[in-house]
């Protein structure tokens, strides 16, 4: 018998290909998080070493500080392209739920999904110089045809409705009702102008896959996901105001997946700590038809 | 780990609207287990709360739409496993309208529960679901008979749901690999054993799903890999063509044909990051070789080996297909054919015999396929492509996907 992960690896590897060859524009969405971090490894795999095309972050500036200085810190060890992309007018009039302005989907469809679709349809953008580790305004501002993110079908209800190559109509909107078939791995990468395809190769893991793979890769992870010896730790990670520790005394990918295969968190939905999808019905169904990730 | 690794089977389930797939599903994921605390009783605050009576549908049903509409639109995926291994589910819509999503989601499954309702065994898409199901070449489908609460859990009306729609079964070719009859509503036979059907000796859908095989990837048979791509490998390191294995095996050293155009070369080194000095790869594996003098080779040719059995090139070749377009399918125009990694323009040549699928009438010499027919027709491509009998493909109209097929012979 194969081994799962081995198997989830070469379906991933086979997407992040096909896109890589469909998609003139192609860009990578990372979160920081676990599972686009995972991601990032396989398109290091997948395109032996280098990747061939930018990665894509959207900073609230809720961000957990460690989350930015590890970001810049692998871009920068890796040599990666990394483009920032940020809602400044938002943040400028504190049009935002930690200002107490808006409530948290609003600032989630602000601050996250207007900000995603500014950048894919060639809005500002910074780009980090390698060198100096600064951000600089990104000379391109070309829209992206293609855009690569790490959901997974089981984080949440809407998203195990996706497609591997989904397309996003004008507005850039997720029309759930009209999706194309797709059969086999014949992925399709037509698009009609002024529209843009989402891809996501890690649709079929498990949050338990991806720590599992974590742990035989050793991929570097940030340290939040990790009990500091305080009895918690982060199981998902997003904007420091909506997201909380779970009590948990894991302190490396082992000791997660343990935890997650037969310890206290094997029956614990993964985003219980996320604050915005309560308020979503418990689906991020609404946020996700407009763009979101 | 400790832990062996486990293999994973994906299910899919078919059948018409309303007969209870979702409720199967979501059945399934609470008997084993394989809901998040609280998932339950969310979903039966949800359903007091809009005055509905309680549905393990609504755990798979979750768009807001779907829960309005009380139907499944979109399929969708959910988790469970049992002591033998993983399964990944995928419960596909029943309605007719969504045939392209129930097609999505069966085309990558191992294995099909057919959930039918025993009032009603021979409803449209119960029989068209079937029908795609063998069509897809799905060889391990098992029946469900479902709402047996519905008939007093009757072994009679049971046997009269097995007869009628087993004689459907053998007169599409299909074998199913078993017939069990179950509530989904009240879990009778799902994962445990009903004490309210004595009558009934045989296993619970659990234990007759454990029993079917895996999937195994196509590791005898001659070497396969549609080249995805060709990846320059940095200064005077040469080029790495890149793809998944589809069948057998290659080796360091061994030399490789690349088809239609027949240009070779052999393999140095098999390139992967992190560095290793593998030196074989087989079926199943995402893969990057370099070779010594590389050919001009692109995206969309097919790597065999020689000594093994050559794939065939040809532009026109015989077809059998699905269509799933709202615009019918017809010759004089150009279509998109992608096949392995080919991609190439492509027309109808001719429609020859086509068969709806849900009433299964047949027509010979049709001039054109309609939306949800099957055809056994003739495509001719602007390109000659390689493949294999029996290769899959799919066509593209208008940036969508609106129908897939075999190639069945030149």
């Amino acid at each position: 018998m194969r081994d799962p992960l081995d198997v989830l690896e070469a379906r991933s590897v086979f997407i992040l290909r096909e896109a890589y060859a469909g998609f003139k524009n192609l860009a990578m969405l990372w979160s920081i998080g676990k599972d686009s971090t995972v991601l990032l490894h396989l398109a290091r795999k997948a395109f032996l070493g280098r990747v061939p095309f930018p990665l894509i972050h959207i900073d609230t500036s809720f961000k957990i500080p460690e989350m930015i200085a590890y970001r810049d810190r692998l871009a920068r060890e890796w040599g990666l392209t990394l483009l920032v992309g940020r809602n400044d007018a938002a943040l400028a009039r504190k049009e935002t739920f930690p200002d107490g302005a808006v409530d948290r989907l609003a600032c989630c469809g602000l601050l996250k999904t207007q900000a995603l679709k500014d950048v894919i349809a060639g809005g500002p953008r910074w780009r980090l110089d390698l060198e100096t580790g600064a951000y600089e305004p990104d000379a391109s501002r070309e829209p992206f045809t293609g855009i690569v993110a790490g959901i997974r079908a089981d984080e949440e209800g809407s998203r195990s409705k996706e497609r591997y190559f989904s397309p996003r109509g004008s507005a850039q909107r997720w029309d759930l009702g009209e999706q194309p078939p797709e059969l086999w791995t014949q992925y399709n990468v037509d698009f009609p102008p002024g529209t843009h395809v989402r891809v996501h190769p890690l649709l079929d893991w498990r949050e338990v896959d991806v720590w599992d793979y974590i742990r035989r890769e050793k991929i570097p992870t940030v340290s939040l996901y990790y009990d500091q010896g305080e009895g918690r730790r982060y199981r998902s990670l997003g904007c420091q105001p909506c997201t909380s520790p779970v009590a948990s005394t894991a302190r490396d990918p082992e000791e997660i997946v343990a935890e997650l295969r037969t310890g206290r968190l094997k029956d614990v939905a993964e985003r219980s700590g996320r604050a915005q999808d309560a308020e979503d019905g418990g689906t991020l169904e609404d946020l996700r038809r407009e763009g979101y990730m | 780990m400790s832990e062996t690794p486990r293999e994973t089977l994906r299910l899919v389930v078919a059948g018409h609207v309303d007969h209870g797939k979702s409720t199967v599903v979501g059945r399934l994921l609470a008997d084993t287990g394989a809901l998040p605390k609280g998932r339950l009783e969310r979903v039966e605050a949800y359903c007091r709360l809009n005055s509905k009576p309680f549905e393990f549908a609504f755990l798979l049903d979750a768009l807001k739409d779907e829960q309005r509409q009380g139907i499944t639109i979109e399929a969708a995926r959910g988790f469970f496993k049992t002591a033998r291994r993983d399964y990944a589910v995928v419960d596909a819509p029943g309605h007719s309208e969504l045939l392209r999503n129930m097609i999505s989601g069966a085309s990558r499954a191992d294995a099909a529960f057919l959930v039918l309702d025993v009032r009603d065994p021979a409803a449209g898409n119960a029989r068209r679901h079937a029908y795609l199901l063998s069509f897809l070449g799905l060889r391990q489908v098992l029946v469900l008979v479902n709402k047996m609460d519905l008939a007093g859990y009757s072994e009679q009306a049971f046997r009269r749901a097995v007869r009628e729609h087993g004689s459907f079964l053998d007169s599409i070719g299909v074998e199913a690999a078993g017939f069990i009859p179950i509530s989904g509503r009240h879990g009778d036979n799902l994962a445990a054993a009903s004490s309210r059907m004595p009558w009934y000796a045989g296993p619970t859908a659990l234990s007759a799903l454990d029993a079917l095989g895996a999937p195994a990837p196509a590791l005898s048979g001659p070497f396969r890999m549609p080249v995805q791509d060709v990846y320059g490998l940095g200064e005077g390191r040469g080029r790495a063509f890149v793809g998944t294995v589809e069948s057998g095996s290659l080796a360091v050293g061994d030399e490789v044909i690349f088809y239609p155009s027949g240009k070779s070369g052999r393999v140095k080194s098999f390139e992967e990051f992190p560095a290793s000095a593998r030196a074989e790869v087989c079926a199943g594996m995402a893969a990057a070789f370099s070779l010594a003098e590389p050919p001009a080779v692109e995206r969309g040719e097919l790597a065999a080996r020689p000594g093994q059995r050559p794939p065939l090139v040809a532009a026109r070749f015989q077809a059998r297909l699905l269509w799933l377009g709202v615009e019918p399918l017809t010759s004089g125009k150009d279509y998109v054919l992608k096949l392995g990694a080919a991609r190439t323009a492509v027309r109808l040549e001719k429609a020859g015999r086509v068969l709806d699928s849900s009433s299964l009438a047949a027509k010979a010499g049709a001039a054109q396929v309609e939306r949800n027919q099957v055809a056994d027709c003739v495509l001719r491509a602007e390109a000659a492509v390689a493949f294999d009998a029996g290769a899959r493909f799919v066509i593209v109209d208008n940036h969508r996907v609106c129908g897939g097929g075999f190639v069945e012979k030149l």
